[in-house]
């Protein structure tokens, strides 16, 4: 294993469209100002040809990677981003940034209103995977990079990959969508739903307007107690908790008796100290929302895409099946692009993007080699 | 260039196809063919291949190359997608034989088909004074074992093209180190096909 770190990492703002119409998005209206927090790790070469963007999924945030917080949390990833890792920060230079409707630094629904120095709450605009990506597009000329080497992210991340290509194909040269898809499927939508009925039923949310009292804890909570039980797996739920019982049981009848409701109940209670309900609600919908074949086809999606794909599904996932990641497959075959596709045999379910390090890692390091030192004697 | 090393089917298929084509590769195993195919003649080269640990090793030598099966992985193409399609020692081991090679008919301009012969003379020496199932150089697993499904010769193959519509360009029969060009349905133990529809 490598355990070297980068150490203690630094939380960065850019704000833009802070007059005229503001920075437009896709259901009409103009959001101004906006900001986005962001990280970067390693350096950006002379030439900036080696700048790497990644996005974060539905629960994760600018801190990719190093410690934050005083030393006290690790980044979401980074047991692949890092010295010598799979996104090496001897060699990239790697930006993250929180979305657009997040509630860990950038706007969202928790930002203050300029206008009513009050949080949005539900005031605060629609927003799309596309919206993000081109709030991200933002940040990347702000950086002053004109083509980044690679933009990757896994679930929600790598619908904002896909949209990447879509949006801006000439900004990048090779993109990483993991265990993803072109669109959210009924099943996927149901399971968002949920999600969000928990927090819209809790009587803490007073139609988002809960900001200065109480929070909807419970509603978000069970929110994500469902959600992570989608991101596991039968198989990986029958190894991690079996039919373990939890070591102090107590005398009532309907208290979590079995590790994996424990298991749940801590996940849920952790992600509310860390999470905005309102944000909840408005980054699933994003989600649902997303259907790069809308008024299209799959025939003409890839249109104008010159970068590389590596695509990566793993088998337990049955949130986002690796059907899904096949139909990104079509689309880069019917558009003729170079790509490569792993189906990895991991146990982790949705999860396994997170953990199973091994084999991305060793995917993901040599595909962006060729990406960056060329390909062979011939470059496309 | 140094041929040596490079294993005599792959000599053959590389002696088929011109500088900077666009190149699949149904079965591509670890990647080798593509390899050379790229560092000898500048290919553009895209792989299929079901075996996860091949994938590995194939993005480990910087190769484009997707995770799946022949046969559907195949069928997603458009119409003359590629230069060539490449079918070496692969198209014996479908169980859908006839329409994998209809499709690489229609996604390749051009496409190249390796098979071993079932008829070489120690196949047929085997078969009628062994009286058991051969086991040859380019045949090399018992019955029990072998990844093959179809068992035909070189001939079967010609004919089988005849009654497909599929012109044959060009052939290569191969010994164990040699070119044959005497009785090859006899004394090849390979044959390498340049096909057109």
């Amino acid at each position: 294993m490598q355990e070297k770190t980068l150490g203690l990492v630094k939380a960065q703002e850019f704000t833009f469209a802070g007059s005229g119409q503001g920075f437009k998005l896709e259901c009409g209206e103009g959001l101004s100002p906006v900001t986005l927090a962001y990280e970067t790790y390693g350096y950006l070469n002379s030439d900036k040809t080696n700048a790497i963007l990644i996005a974060h999924a539905l629960s994760g945030d600018a801190h990719a990677a190093g410690l934050s917080d005083g030393g006290s949390r690790l980044g979401w990833w980074d047991n692949m981003i890092g010295p010598g890792k799979a996104f090496d920060t001897d060699k990239y230079f790697i930006i993250c940034s929180n979305v657009l409707g997040g509630c860990r630094g950038s706007s969202g629904p928790s930002s203050a209103n300029p206008k009513t120095k009050k949080p949005y709450g539900l005031s605060f605009p629609s927003v799309t995977i596309r919206d993000m990506v081109n709030a991200q597009k933002e940040l990347i000329d702000y950086l002053g990079i004109d083509k980044l080497l690679s933009v990757a992210g896994g679930s929600m991340g790598g619908m904002q990959v896909l949209a990447w290509l879509v949006a801006y194909p000439g900004r990048l040269r090779s993109a990483i969508p993991i265990a993803t898809s072109l669109k959210h499927s009924p099943q996927q939508i149901a399971f968002n739903e949920v999600g969000r009925q928990a927090i819209i039923a809790d009587p803490c949310w007073r139609s988002g307007d809960y900001y200065g009292s109480t929070p909807p804890a419970r509603g978000l909570s069970l929110a994500r107690m469902i959600g992570h039980i989608t991101y596991m797996s039968d198989q990986s739920m029958e190894k991690k908790f079996g039919r373990l019982k939890k070591k102090d049981p107590r005398p009532f009848k309907f208290t979590a008796d079995f590790e994996v409701e424990g298991y749940l109940h801590y996940r849920g209670d952790n992600f509310v100290k860390r999470f905005d309900a309102n944000s909840y609600l408005y980054i699933t919908k994003a989600m649902d929302n997303f259907n790069l074949l809308e008024g299209g086809t799959i025939q003409s999606l890839f249109k104008g895409v010159k970068a590389r794909l590596l695509v990566i599904a793993f088998k337990s996932d049955w949130l986002y099946p690796s059907y899904q990641s096949k139909e990104i497959v079509k689309a880069a075959k019917l558009a003729g692009l170079e790509t490569t596709y792993c189906e990895v045999d991991s146990a982790y379910g949705h999860d396994a993007f997170l953990l199973e390090t091994k084999e991305e890692t060793h995917l993901i390091r040599h595909f962006l080699k060729k990406a960056f030192y060329g390909y062979g004697a011939r470059v496309r | 260039m140094d041929y040596r090393g490079i294993p005599i089917d792959h000599r053959a298929i590389l002696e088929l196809i011109r500088g900077q084509a666009s190149v699949l590769d149904l079965g591509c195993g670890r990647g080798e063919l593509m390899g050379i195919l790229i560092k000898e003649k500048d290919c553009r080269c895209q792989g299929i291949e079901i075996d996860e640990n091949a994938v590995y090793e194939c993005v480990a030598r910087g190769l484009s190359v997707l995770h799946g099966d022949i046969d559907s992985g195949l069928s997603e193409y458009a119409d003359k997608s590629f230069d060539y399609v490449v079918l070496n020692q692969s198209l014996q081991q479908l169980r859908h034989f006839d329409s994998v090679f209809k499709d690489a008919l229609r996604v390749g301009r051009r496409v190249i088909v390796g098979l071993p012969n079932f008829a070489h003379y120690k196949a047929r020496l085997q078969l009628f004074f062994g009286g058991k199932a051969p086991v040859t150089p380019s045949l090399p697993y018992n019955w029990f074992e072998s990844p093959n499904v179809h068992f035909l010769s070189i001939s079967d193959f010609r004919n089988y093209c005849k009654s497909r519509d599929a012109r044959i360009i060009r052939s290569i029969c191969l010994g164990e180190r040699w070119r044959v060009l005497l009785l090859p349905n006899l004394l090849a133990n390979l044959a390498i096909f340049l096909l057109s529809k």
